[in-house]
């Protein structure tokens, strides 16, 4: 918000190897951690198996069976539309946590070559952020929207969309670790031997600007879950039969006084995503890079 | 103090012209003709032309960009097809409705959010720290728009206390005015009081391990005093700094919670507009709320200069 500098990361130092295994080991001593990825692992779990999982077809519409609560055929009950809530709502994980997961992936990768480049070469800097300065200003669910209208409703525009709205805070986080990474002595005697800017920007820069980069990727995993239900819920997520659980939601809307089940199952799917997620992401921030603050997002 | 003002004010101008520059192009991301899309599938070729001229999308882009940008610079946002009318109108008529929402929230927003994090680090580590660190972190898990939905069953359908969508104006009686905002405000505040609530924690947990902090206690001042005077007067140094992002959180969650609550807002309006591809409006929206979110980080800015005298000199 104000000086991205002044929330730089503390350097790594020592042995990589050696760190490397006490990090993992005390991460797995980090109780919020192991519930975070407990909970995160189910969901992905659930997304991968959706077909063994899945008791019913998740779009046949069987008018016969609208509106069934919750019973043992149907866990979650039915929709307007006789379809099984859980079954949509399994695969609604797929589709969401293959969003959420692509959008990482995406931001990942353009927000740390923006960062590593506005941080490194220094007359590009002030050109790269004024433009993650704009897209940071507009509000993020309002841009998405207006870029997905834009693009047409699939799940592909989706993650272009919400890669574009998350690139500038990756960008952001990176560069500033950056901007402490680059002063250090090994950086320094890498470009005394003649090292190229490239080669001192990926193998002696980016790897030790890791911890808040990761940190940072963790929220806006949450976050690309919670908008992809939010862009879903409003008509501009993939076109319908589609089970996603922001569409889920939706369809159940209407029918919040008869048939309140349609609403609140999915909900609950997003709500333990998202609770996993940023539990996962609270535990790396306090392993990982612990002078980070939760005001970083 | 004067020299920082301007300073931020210059620096603020360049994003403002890209932020202006991006909300104009959204129009030209749309794959194919936009006057086909606007006209609708059942459009004659002659519907189509007509709405091109009306656009302006016949005339070449930095035509339609200087005429924007021109009309920008009188207040004039450009007309919207589908309403009939100009969007710098329906958006004016819409903004007071978001606005108080926004407002609304916000005060529940730090009435409980502040506290709550106050509240969790005086007493670190407790069953209290705990319950409401755990609150906060399920709050800000949870889809606003899902807990709208689930606050309307449980006080609008369950209890029967509270309308479940719609908007009062004021003039129809306060009461009824509050009731149509309170459910609206909860849910759309949630997410911020859990943000609010964690970083008050944080900070306050900081400045109470300060130096100034044990001087105080060690000088035998009350400790309400110590921390009300002493420790949540630095503290809200870095509390305010938030406040930006706190207000575009609520301008976001305003497009799904007035949709959610059927309110007749900004967001509501965007919502539709995205719905019927009414391009001059979203492009108008686009830029009036991040415009609003530059001038609300510059305030912030000024006021953390203001609060904390060592940033002026940086």
């Amino acid at each position: 918000m104000t000086d991205s500098t002044a929330a730089a990361a503390p350097v790594a130092a020592a042995n990589p190897l050696r760190r490397r295994q006490s990090t993992f080991g005390r991460l797995m001593r980090h109780r919020l951690f192991v519930s975070g990825l407990v909970l995160l692992g189910l969901m992905v779990l659930m997304a991968i198996f959706a077909d063994l999982l899945a008791t019913h077809n998740p779009v046949q519409v069987r008018a016969r069976f609208r509106f069934r609560p919750p019973s043992f055929d149907n866990f979650f009950g039915t929709d307007n539309f006789g379809r099984d809530i859980y079954t949509r709502v399994v695969y609604g994980a797929r589709l969401s946590i293959s969003i959420g997961f692509a959008v990482v992936l995406l931001t990942a990768i353009a927000g740390t070559a923006i960062g590593l480049i506005s941080g490194y070469v220094r007359r590009l800097d002030n050109f790269l952020m004024r433009i993650m300065d704009a897209l940071m200003a507009f509000p993020t669910i309002i841009l998405a929207l207006a870029l997905s209208a834009a693009l047409g409703p699939s799940a592909f525009n989706i993650v272009v969309a919400l890669s574009v709205v998350y690139t500038p805070r990756v960008a952001r986080v990176v560069r500033a670790s950056v901007l402490v990474v680059r002063e250090a002595d090994y950086v320094h005697a890498a470009q005394a031997v003649g090292a190229s800017n490239l080669r001192i920007m990926i193998e002696h820069i980016l790897p030790n600007s890791m911890a808040p980069l990761v940190v940072q990727l963790s929220f806006v995993f949450a976050y690309a879950v919670i908008a992809e239900a939010v862009l879903s819920f409003l008509g501009v997520g993939p076109p319908p039969p589609t089970p996603s659980w922001g569409s889920i939601i939706a369809e159940g809307k209407d029918y919040i006084r008869e048939a309140a089940w349609i609403t609140l199952f999915p909900g609950i799917a997003i709500a333990m995503t998202v609770l996993g997620l940023n539990l996962l992401g609270d535990g790396l921030r306090d392993v990982l890079d612990p002078r980070m603050n939760v005001d970083n997002r | 103090m004067g020299r920082y003002i301007v300073q931020r004010v210059l620096a603020a101008f360049p994003v403002l012209l890209i932020v202006t520059l991006i909300s104009f192009c959204i129009m030209q991301l749309v794959p194919g003709d936009p006057a086909v899309v606007m006209a609708g599938p059942q459009a004659t070729a002659k519907e189509v032309e007509q709405v091109r001229v009306q656009l302006g999308l016949d005339k070449p882009f930095l035509t339609q960009l200087g005429t924007w940008l021109y009309g920008l610079l009188q207040g004039d946002l450009g007309r919207s097809i589908l309403l009939g009318r100009g969007v710098s109108q329906a958006i004016g008529e819409r903004l007071p409705i978001t606005l108080t929402l926004a407002l609304l929230s916000f005060l529940l927003t730090v009435a409980i959010g502040i506290p709550a994090g106050v509240i969790a680090a005086l007493r670190q580590n407790t069953w209290i720290d705990q319950t409401v660190m755990t609150v906060a972190l399920i709050g800000v898990s949870l889809p606003n728009f899902w807990l709208g939905l689930m606050l309307i069953i449980f006080f609008s359908v369950v209890l029967d206390l509270l309308p479940a969508g719609g908007y009062v104006t004021l003039s129809q009686g306060f009461w009824p005015w509050f009731k149509s905002l309170l459910l609206p405000s909860l849910s759309l505040g949630l997410l911020q009081m859990g943000l609010l609530a964690r970083i008050t924690r944080s900070t306050m947990l900081e400045v109470l391990r300060q130096d100034y902090i044990r001087t105080a206690r060690a000088k035998g001042l009350p400790a309400f005093k110590v921390v009300a005077k002493h420790a949540f007067k630095n503290a809200l140094i870095p509390i305010v700094t938030i406040i930006g992002i706190i207000f575009s959180l609520l301008l976001t969650g305003s497009v799904v919670i007035e949709t959610v609550y059927s309110l007749p807002g900004l967001g509501r309006l965007l919502a539709t507009s995205i719905f019927s591809r009414d391009y001059p409006v979203i492009q108008g929206g686009l830029l009036l709320t991040a415009a609003m979110f530059v001038g609300i980080n510059l305030l912030v800015d000024v006021l953390y200069a203001f609060l904390d005298p060592r940033v002026r000199y940086d």
